[in-house]
């Protein structure tokens, strides 16, 4: 009996097609129902609608504010933490960093039910400050996302780079903005799109907190809702351009691959 | 001013921590109580929140539901993806850079377009119907296996190919060097890549909403649900249902803790 020749490169065939069918054929098909109408004919209105309609362009704007706010909140609070993990000589450093980071497990629907419980209780009525309650609402998701990538590229960092600076007389300050926080770059750049990118399309969040949706991936949703296939998928197609242009800005600065991916 | 430094680095961490944990915590006590809403009266303890969770048919399925699709997504993004590695591993280098390419579309893409877009091609363009779930196990799929080959990728390249050669100048058949050799190999990420690939699953609300059947739901979806419902029973009850999700988190992060531990001394004793 002959067996087929096996050979390893084979393996990678149902993956490769899965990506085909799953992963490509799905944003052509975006990109088709993006420029058509409803009865498929070849249209442009999904495009300039998109851009003459100011309550989308509104959203646009904002779901920007929200991200740029909300992605400088999370540096701000995640870069001193981290810097103090990595640099701390504490014994149980490990158990720190676990603490920080293990609301990553915790369904993030629920940690926003028990945020959302405790800013009533606080403000009252949370609908009063919406731009502050979103801002609160993504930090609070996305805090430990920030924090792991940081605290990996910190901790990595080579001390006697900084004690040599120290050597030829920088001051502590100067240390840190010419040495560390340059090689920390890549840290907060794959910080920064572990952040940035969820925070413009996460509506959950904002629906959960308030019943309301002013960012993009709400769009979608409400296109979804209304069985407009056509829009919702301008709208993808529209974040999908912002995702590419961010990820080929990013991927000049870092050279991990993916901050996600270390999340285990 | 070295003791003050340390005060205010012990205060920031403190305050970082409280901002984290203060949310999930008291609702945790309330859970315990049968107040409706968090700072309102407490008039006494109570396990009714625990007891609907577990007794309530529609929570049980779905917490159920939630848990068989994360494994199944996960078991079925673990072989493909490995599978995927391993062979991208060995291909040329044009079909491995195309694979390493479409692998981080779903990575870096927001999980709405990608729930969206799948949903267009399998639900609107093809007519596939969303009560054979069928759509929802390929939603995840598609969000799991890329971090599936991520994982198992760095394992392949720590890999010695000798191995591989070596069980075969040895009589092993091609399949047999590849179940009995390789793969063990890559074991722990394998193991990695399936976590994750759970974790992603069960942490999802995206892609799960745009291809659930309408009678499925999983946490997220029906935590979102019920936030905007009225029914403070269910409300309260998921208190207790993040209560006891977070002590399950806490257990199993201190049950690697302790392995990864004895593993390391095992390791430092030989």
């Amino acid at each position: 009996m002959t067996k087929i020749r096996f050979n390893r490169k084979q393996l990678c065939i149902p993956y490769a097609a899965f990506l085909i069918l799953f992963v490509i054929a799905p944003l052509l098909v975006i990109i088709y129902y993006a420029f058509t109408d409803g009865t498929g004919q070849f249209t442009f209105s999904n495009l300039t609608g998109f851009f003459s309609n100011t309550n989308t362009l509104g959203t646009l704007v904002y779901s920007f504010a929200i991200a740029i706010v909300t992605t400088l909140v999370c540096l701000v609070i995640a870069y001193p933490v981290s810097y103090i993990l990595a640099k701390s000589k504490i014994k149980k450093k490990y158990v720190l960093l676990m603490l920080f980071i293990m609301p990553m497990w915790i369904n993030f629907t629920l940690r926003i039910t028990a945020l959302k419980e405790i800013l009533t209780a606080i403000e009252g009525n949370i609908s009063m400050y919406p731009f502050l309650n979103t801002v609160i609402g993504m930090t609070y998701d996305f805090l430990p996302f920030m924090i792991l990538p940081l605290y990996n590229s910190l901790s990595k960092l080579d001390n006697s780079l900084s004690e040599a600076a120290a050597d030829l007389g920088a001051n502590g300050f100067t240390v840190f903005m010419r040495v560390t926080l340059p090689l920390s770059v890549p840290g907060i750049i794959s910080g920064v799109t572990m952040v940035l990118l969820p925070s413009m399309t996460n509506y959950v969040v904002l629906d959960m907190l308030y019943n309301s949706t002013y960012i993009m991936g709400s769009l979608i949703g409400s296109y979804f809702s209304a069985y407009d296939w056509n829009n919702g998928s301008m709208i993808s197609l529209i974040l999908l351009v912002i995702i590419f242009i961010v990820t080929l800005v990013t991927n000049r600065f870092s050279d991990d691959d993916s901050a996600r991916r270390t999340a285990l | 001013m070295k003791i003050a430094k340390k005060i205010c680095i012990v205060l920031f961490l403190a305050v970082v921590l409280a901002f984290i944990y203060v949310p999930i915590l008291l609702l945790a006590v309330y859970s315990f109580t049968d107040a409706t809403m968090v700072g309102g009266a407490i008039s006494g303890f109570s396990f009714a929140n625990y007891a609907t969770l577990f007794e309530d048919s529609e929570l049980r399925n779905m917490i159920i539901g939630t848990i068989i699709l994360a494994f199944g997504s996960a078991l079925l993004s673990t072989i493909l993806g490995t599978l995927g590695a391993i062979g991208a591993f060995y291909c040329k280098k044009t079909p491995r850079h195309l694979i390493n390419y479409a692998n981080q579309i779903p990575v870096v893409n927001a999980d709405v377009v990608t729930g969206f877009s799948v949903c267009v091609l399998l639900i609107v363009m093809f007519g596939v119907s969303k009560d054979t779930y069928i759509p929802l196990i390929i939603g995840h799929t598609v969000l799991c296996s890329p971090f599936v080959y991520l994982s198992v990728m760095p394992k392949l390249k720590q890999m010695d190919n000798n191995l591989y050669e070596a069980a075969l100048d040895l009589g092993a058949t091609p399949s047999q060097a590849l179940f009995k050799v390789v793969i063990p190999q890559l074991l722990s990420g394998i193991l990695s890549g399936f976590m994750l690939a759970v974790t992603l699953s069960l942490d999802d609300y995206f892609i799960t909403t745009y291809t659930k059947p309408s009678t499925f739901n999983t946490i997220s979806t029906y935590v979102v649900n019920a936030t905007k419902g009225s029914q403070t029973e269910i409300k309260t009850a998921l208190w207790a249902l993040s209560t006891v999700i977070f002590i399950i988190v806490v257990v199993v992060v201190i049950l690697m803790n302790v392995l990864s531990k004895r593993k390391a001394k095992e390791a430092r004793d030989i």
